[in-house]
């Protein structure tokens, strides 16, 4: 405990450190580790909020400014571009439909109708509430259980990580809010998708059609874009220009009310929980984490038919998640020195190129590094609300211009945005075919939430599946055989009886009414 | 940059914020400078910034290497390099777009062992050739790549290894980073040289594979030292050789493959400078003689030293020298390939 203290201290005096700079006669005391914090949870913020640019494409670009850098700084700022992302990606979610990150697909179900209320403002307020809190308890977790969290965390092997994306899906069978069917049929559907590319065995092209730009699969943003982004420009064409506008009700009020921090509470405390486990799973990540969130938040909920139609629960407790995640991933990183994402993995590149070689002994080579990293992503989440709470006001005024200049600026910036991920054309045009999908889809009541997750699960599923398999040299039983695998399958098994009860139930009630 | 003063706060100079800026400005005019585009004169080649194409995702080892490069030619040629990261399909995807664009010396790749090598053995239908595609410039650092096994395997060096691997083959996993990645091409290498057929279990590049070596799901894998390193000196991890001609000093307890009597696997991957096909002869020279000062440069060495990496000598660093690595490395590959069978 006492160790624990010394360290946090010793990191916040890095945090803190005073650079001398001599302008003229004084010597001006300036902490420019706070101040390239605060510089990447900005950048970050906006790359966020920017449709498509993600982080690890920001992270990248930047990667050649932070060569004068001294290291310490260099990975304070790029460790807030990543967690302002978090942040942004939540702000195009509620207010456009359009999520500006993966993990804040699920923002969007029920964000982007309190919108629509005219509840904006304490849609956003509650997202950044919710990341902070989750923020500082995540940090607190990093500092205190890092070492132990990595060794549970090297117990998941493919078989857990397989039953874990089973979880994943039955979670997705609950997200839906509509016919259960429908949302199966999606989760196929992006499952199906989800498999295009090359196959990791053996290299070959699956479903590629020749085509090279889909040997690696389809990527993640695109689906996302095409499906939220361009069909939901397309739908609102094509309804009457009153309807048109994205505010349906008059704009009431900034800030959360009491009631909705009461509720929104609980989903905070348990959207953090999850994240911080999930976010230490190498590979699982901040997406899962926010799936998840819903889905545990939904099936609490005395009244969960709200969700979907603007819950503040569906709000809080994914954008916790997410952010509990974004900080719990840089447990493996930290400790381990392997990155367990794309974004760590360039942070591992910023730091070989600093000379500084992560790995399980920079927690004790490196203490200032190490140290120093944790306090600043405390100080990044307190910057990042001090940024966000008051821009409140200024985005949900976006939401006043007139949808006839607001659809543009949305199309440029989402095909920009996705055209910097790969610098590809042919992305674009994916997204422009998953417009056309997703306006089909829309006007056949599917919803397309629950396709993206099978989207995202579907790699994991099947290359852990193999894994196993081939590890195991083909015997099934290894599923249940591992505790851990076992234990997250039945829990499975246990979800997906209490998600049918309900309709057993009912069907029982028709044939005793008979 | 500043020094430490004698209370122990850093004390910067004004200097040191006079070149943050200066990095800042610079960045910020090397990509203004693509709205102006004049003729340009060979002889003044660069005029305007190159963009040098790197196959895999930004913070792996040849992206790493390339920036370093790229950082030193970037002042010694008076113009910004802007390292583009294109991924996918195991490098082959930034490689034809290489081979598309114009040859007018303001696109390059970083090539390496498995794009411009192995992947001719690897994609049948494989957009372009490495060896008449592309004009060669010169080598730039290779990784040296070891023999890796998770903590508790039984064998205690790598005589034992040896003939544990060969006695209980079907009953090892062996894990890679991917169909055509530099653990792939390398350990499939050493399974033929040791004549034996492991079951490979693939992973999504090195950092899930290395995870799973660390948590003992796996028995053993081939990866390039600068993954290696921190894991064998938090002795989360075993090494059993290297496969470069002489001992490494990042690692000077490894021995060699030659050391260990496997002479043949010679394991580093090299990557080096590519021009697309066509590109004019003066320009091939001049990035020639920067890569070969880049080289010979005491922060460049120093940076690409603490990697692991091992910087080729003067006499490897010619165009010919190069353009005949590619060629009997392509036979190479297509020999250990080919001899791996369909993968299981």
């Amino acid at each position: 405990m006492y160790d624990l203290l010394a360290n946090l201290a010793l990191g916040f005096g890095v945090v803190f450190q005073f650079t001398y700079f001599d302008l003229g006669p004084f010597a001006v005391p300036i902490p420019m580790n706070v101040v390239f914090c605060l510089m990447g949870a900005l950048v970050g913020t906006l790359i966020g909020v920017l449709p498509g640019v993600g982080s690890v494409a920001t992270i990248a670009m930047l990667l050649p400014i932070t060569f004068g850098l001294p290291p310490v700084g260099a990975l304070i700022m790029l460790a807030g571009i990543y967690y302002g992302a978090q942040y942004g990606g939540s702000t195009t979610s509620i207010l456009v439909n359009i999520p500006g990150e993966a993990t804040s697909v699920v923002t969007t179900l029920d964000g982007h109708q309190m919108a629509r209320q005219g509840r904006a403002g304490p849609a956003l307020a509650i997202a950044a509430i919710g990341s902070f809190f989750a923020g500082c308890v995540s940090t607190v977790l990093v500092a205190a259980l890092g070492a132990p969290l990595t060794s549970i965390a090297l117990k998941f092997g493919p078989a857990e990580y397989f039953s874990l994306m089973v979880l994943g899906l039955i979670f997705a069978v609950v997200l839906a809010k509509g016919s259960l069917i429908k949302a199966i049929g999606m989760i196929l559907a992006g499952l199906l998708m989800s498999m295009v590319g090359s196959d990791l065995e053996s290299g070959v092209g699956r479903m590629t059609f020749g085509i090279p730009e889909l040997s690696d699969g389809i990527g993640f943003v695109v689906v996302a874009m095409g499906v939220f982004g361009f069909a939901e420009i397309v739908r609102n064409l094509e309804a009457s220009p009153e309807s048109r506008e994205v505010l349906h009700t008059k704009i009431t009020g900034l800030m959360p009310t009491r009631a909705d921090l009461k509720a929104a509470t609980p989903a905070i405390l348990r959207g953090t929980t999850i994240g911080s486990i999930i976010g230490i799973l190498p590979g699982a990540g901040a997406v899962i984490a926010s799936f998840a969130a819903y889905t545990v938040e939904k099936r609490v909920s005395k009244h969960p038919e709200r969700f979907g139609r603007g819950a503040i629960e569906g709000v809080a407790g994914p954008e916790s998640a997410n952010n509990a995640a974004a900080q719990t991933s840089f447990i493996p990183l930290l400790t381990l020195g392997i990155p367990p994402n794309a974004v760590m993995a360039l942070m591992v590149g910023a730091m070989t190129i600093h000379g500084i070689v992560p790995g399980p002994q920079v927690m004790t080579k490196q203490p200032d590094l190490f140290w120093g990293m944790i306090a600043s992503m405390w100080v990044g989440n307190l910057m990042l609300v001090v940024i966000n709470l008051p821009l409140v006001g200024v985005w949900v005024s976006l939401l006043r211009v007139p949808y006839r200049l607001l659809y543009p600026s949305i199309l440029v910036f989402c095909s920009i945005g996705i055209y910097s991920i790969n610098n590809s054309p042919f992305d674009v045009i994916i997204a422009a075919a998953f417009g056309v999908v997703g306006y089909w889809l829309i006007k056949h009541d599917f919803e397309p939430a629950p396709m993206l997750l099978g989207f995202v699960l579907g790699p994991l599923m099947e290359e852990n599946l193999r894994r196993a398999m081939l590890i195991a040299r083909g015997d099934v039983t290894v599923f249940m055989t591992r505790p851990i695998s076992a234990g997250l399958l039945l829990t499975a098994a246990f979800l997906l009886v209490l998600a049918m009860l309900p309709m057993l139930r009912k069907r029982r009630e028709e044939v005793f009414v008979e | 940059m500043g020094h430490n003063s004698s209370n122990g706060r850093y004390k910067a100079k004004g200097g040191d914020l006079m070149s943050l800026f200066r990095f800042i400005a610079g960045a910020i005019a090397g990509v203004a400078s693509f709205a102006v585009q004049p003729a340009f004169a060979q002889s003044d080649y660069p005029t305007r910034p190159v963009t040098l194409i790197v196959p895999f995702a930004a913070g792996g080892p040849t992206d790493v290497i390339s920036r370093i490069v790229g950082d030193y030619l970037s002042r010694s040629l008076g113009q910004q390099i802007i390292i583009e990261n294109v991924v996918g399909a195991g490098g082959t995807t930034a490689s034809t777009r290489a081979k598309n664009a114009a040859p007018d010396g303001y696109t390059l790749i970083t090539g390496h062992m498995g794009t411009h090598a192995a992947s001719v053995a690897l994609y049948p239908n494989l957009a372009y050739n490495p060896s008449t595609d592309f004009e060669p410039i010169s080598i730039l650092a290779g990784t040296p790549v070891l023999i890796l096994a998770k903590k508790d395997f039984p064998p205690k060096d790598a005589k034992e290894f040896v003939a544990y691997v060969k006695a209980n083959a079907d009953k090892l996993n062996m894990a890679h980073a991917g169909v055509g990645s530099v653990s792939y091409t390398t350990c499939l290498a050493l399974n033929h040289i040791l004549k034996v057929k492991p079951v490979t279990v693939p992973f999504n590049g090195t950092g899930p594979a290395m995870n799973a070596l660390v948590g003992g799901q796996v028995d053993y894998m081939c990866d390039q030292i600068v993954n290696a390193v921190p894991q064998i000196n938090g002795g989360t991890i075993k090494v059993y050789a290297i496969g470069t001609p002489e001992r490494n000093p990042a690692l000077p307890n490894v021995p060699t493959a030659k050391e260990v009597g496997m002479p043949e696997w010679e394991a580093s991957a090299w990557n080096a400078l590519f021009a697309p096909k066509g590109t004019p002869k003066p320009i091939l020279d001049k990035l020639n003689a920067a890569v070969v000062k880049a080289l010979d440069d005491e922060t460049v060495r120093k940076r690409l030293l603490e990697l692991g990496s091992e910087i080729p000598t003067k006499e490897r660093r010619t165009p010919q020298a190069l353009a005949d690595l590619v060629k009997s490395e392509v036979t190479r590959w297509s020999i250990v390939i080919k001899a791996a069978g369909p993968s299981n």
